[in-house]
């Protein structure tokens, strides 16, 4: 028989779940609106073999501003994501470059084997935007895509990317271009922060960047939690821990020398933080390489467990499986 | 509710669970609120007249299925199962709340009486076809009401299971689909052709009923002919809906997948609704 949860308390003021169109940033935080969708209107001027393509979520992923823009080279596939990866990789093979997007849970789950054969595997030069990565919807496990890294990493050929705000999308768009072959990217849409501006950087296919120095920890990051670890320096520094924050973008090809040159420096607590489940990203990719290479730092992760996350409003959500600020802060502390 | 009565009657029902909706939806403050208003008059038929179930105990081995394979629809069906004694009409209030068992998305882990975890659009009717054919295996009488979407329609999985249901020749299993001409990106007949639905239907081996799925008597004239058609087939009621139907500034409002309700407007709204009721 079926078990289903009990019936809340009574009474009691909680949070409603945001809608899933909800913007990741916080009240009163500096933000863009639609970086993926503006840098690709601007990459199409001076790129006539771009096109665009969606599965219902156009207006989901900043898609529509490039449909209005170039609506000759926008293709709406409808709800159906395998025919919508299916004829990328067709349209690939006549020498276009599709950006084709649709939700990071439904491009890795229902359409993986169209990605795996038609585009990985014949190595077809599409670009997979992908909206709502990791833990950035409140809907439950069907919007949650907490393992989207961990499968594309395992795909052979799939360049795989996790920005972390704005400023690092507007640069990723015409780099992943210049790039040839299949990209997949986590999408930050909407109203997106703009952190990285302020720390000079600079992003760069394949390449970590050191965004802070710091003596006691290093945090390892990608996407929405490089953000987080450099919101928590000041609630760390408050405890007199000093923390170094290593900006890693692209999950694969990993930036091994980099990560290596800086997890090498001894001393340090290693802390790897990411928006996804703790199988398959980012952390089990720099322990591995670690352990490969005979650098053997105290090390850590920061990431969803292995388990079906709950519905709820984001707020209590990344609290309660600790990939919040204050979470993060009270995670290094304890450890250290 | 094993036996069927009429009592109170269906519009009164549709009324309250329209309601229910509208109540749900000032919670959250938005939400799939058109879409729950659109589908009104189908849940009342399913869970009042064409149903047989337990409130008491959803689990009921011989109770008929209903499968939401549009799992953002789910604020209407609670709001059908509010009616039907199966949700308690005090958790109302906690729709789409932290530590709520009425999540903005359905669940069946979460909810008493929901059948599926949705969410993910275009998977009910596969598990319909399973269901179906494992009932035909315990040769129960219970049927499959399995509810989806127009946008559904473009997914490859919903001809799949169309495909095999023809196949198996499951009579036991009656699909309805909200044709309410609108999905994410806009109308469904612009995002992707899929009509003659009827025609395509029919062709898959499939009974087709095609109706005004706001027009009750209509809704329950189906209903009926889908339990009762003497073919070994599958059936299909294709509803066309209103969104938004009865509250008709919403009715009115531009047609849109999440359609935007003002923090003052969800009184008026059911107000707008007390004031359409036909008594
Ligand atoms: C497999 C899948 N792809 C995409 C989505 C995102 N999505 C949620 S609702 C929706 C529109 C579906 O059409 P429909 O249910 O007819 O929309 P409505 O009538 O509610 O506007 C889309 C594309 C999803 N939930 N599941
Ligand atoms: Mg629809």
């Amino acid at each position: 028989m079926k078990t289903v949860r009990s019936a809340p308390q009574p009474g009691k003021a909680r949070l409603t779940t945001s809608a899933m169109i909800a913007s990741i940033a916080a009240e009163g935080q500096k933000t863009k609106p639609a970086p993926f969708g503006r840098a690709l209107v601007e990459l199409a001027r001076s790129r006539p073999d771009v096109v665009g393509m969606t599965a219902d979520l156009g207006k989901y992923t900043d898609l529509h501003i490039f449909a209005k823009e170039f609506p000759d080279r926008y293709y709406q596939m409808g709800m159906a994501e395998q025919l919508l990866f299916g004829a990328a990789s067709g349209l690939a093979a006549e020498g276009f470059m599709p950006f084709a997007t649709t939700y990071a849970v439904f491009a890795s789950r229902r359409a993986y084997d169209f990605i795996h054969q038609t585009i990985a595997e014949e190595d077809r030069n599409v670009k997979i935007v992908c909206a709502l990565p990791g833990l950035t919807s409140g809907y439950g496990p069907s919007h949650q895509a907490a393992e989207d890294l961990a499968l594309f990493r395992a795909m052979p050929n799939m360049t795989v990317i996790d920005p972390c705000d704005a400023h690092e999308i507007e640069q990723l768009v015409p780099a992943i271009a210049a790039h040839q072959g299949p990209v997949y990217m986590r999408l930050l849409r909407g109203q997106v922060p703009v952190v990285l501006d302020e720390y000079d950087y600079k992003f760069e296919l394949g390449k970590a960047k050191l965004i802070r120095d710091g003596k006691d920890v290093l945090i390892i990051s990608s996407g929405i939690m490089t953000m987080r670890a450099l919101e928590a320096l000041q609630a760390l520094k408050d405890d007199r821990v000093d923390a170094a924050v290593l900006h890693v973008p692209t999950i694969k090809p990993l930036d091994a020398e980099t990560i290596l040159r800086e997890a090498g420096k001894s001393g340090r607590l290693v802390v790897v933080a990411e928006n996804h489940t703790t199988i398959g990203g980012l952390g089990e990719a720099v322990a591995a390489l670690l352990m490969r290479s005979g650098v053997h730092p105290p090390f850590r992760q920061i990431a969803l467990p292995d388990e079906f996350l709950d519905a709820g409003a984001l707020p209590t959500l990344h609290d309660r499986y600790g990939i919040s600020t204050a979470e993060v802060a009270r995670q290094i502390k304890q450890w250290l | 509710m094993e036996t069927l009565t009429n009592t109170p009657k269906l519009a009164d029902r549709a009324y309250n669970i329209r309601r229910n909706a509208l109540r749900m939806g000032e919670v959250q403050g938005q939400g799939y609120i058109a879409q729950a208003l659109d589908i009104s008059d189908v849940l009342a038929v399913a869970y009042f007249h064409a149903m047989r179930y337990r409130p008491e105990d959803p689990s009921w081995e011989d109770r008929d299925r209903f499968l939401l394979s549009n799992g953002h629809y789910a604020i209407a069906l609670y709001a059908a199962l509010i009616e039907a004694g199966i949700v308690p009409e005090e958790e109302l209030e906690t729709y789409g709340s932290d530590e709520s068992r009425l999540p903005m998305s359905g669940m069946a882990s979460y909810t008493p009486g929901m059948e599926m975890s949705g969410g993910s659009l275009g998977l009910g009717l596969s598990i319909a076809v399973g269901m179906s054919l494992g009932l035909k295996r315990k040769k129960s009488e219970a049927r499959v009401y399995t509810l989806f979407s127009d946008g559904e329609l473009d997914e490859g999985s919903v001809w799949e299971a169309i495909q095999s249901a023809g196949h198996y020749k499951l009579d036991n299993l009656i699909g309805i689909v909200d044709v309410n001409n609108q999905q994410a990106d806009g109308p469904s007949t612009q995002v992707m052709a899929f009509e003659p639905l009827v025609e395509k239907l029919q062709a898959f081996g499939w009974f087709v009923q095609r109706i005004d799925g706001n027009d009750l008597d209509a809704v329950i004239a189906a209903f009926d002919a889908a339990k009762s058609h003497p073919e070994p087939k599958p059936r299909m009621i294709v509803a066309d809906t209103l969104m938004g139907k009865g509250v008709p500034f919403l009715e009115q409002r531009e047609k849109n997948h999440f359609i935007r309700v003002e923090q003052h407007e969800w009184q008026l709204a059911l107000a707008a609704l007390e004031a359409g009721r036909q008594v």
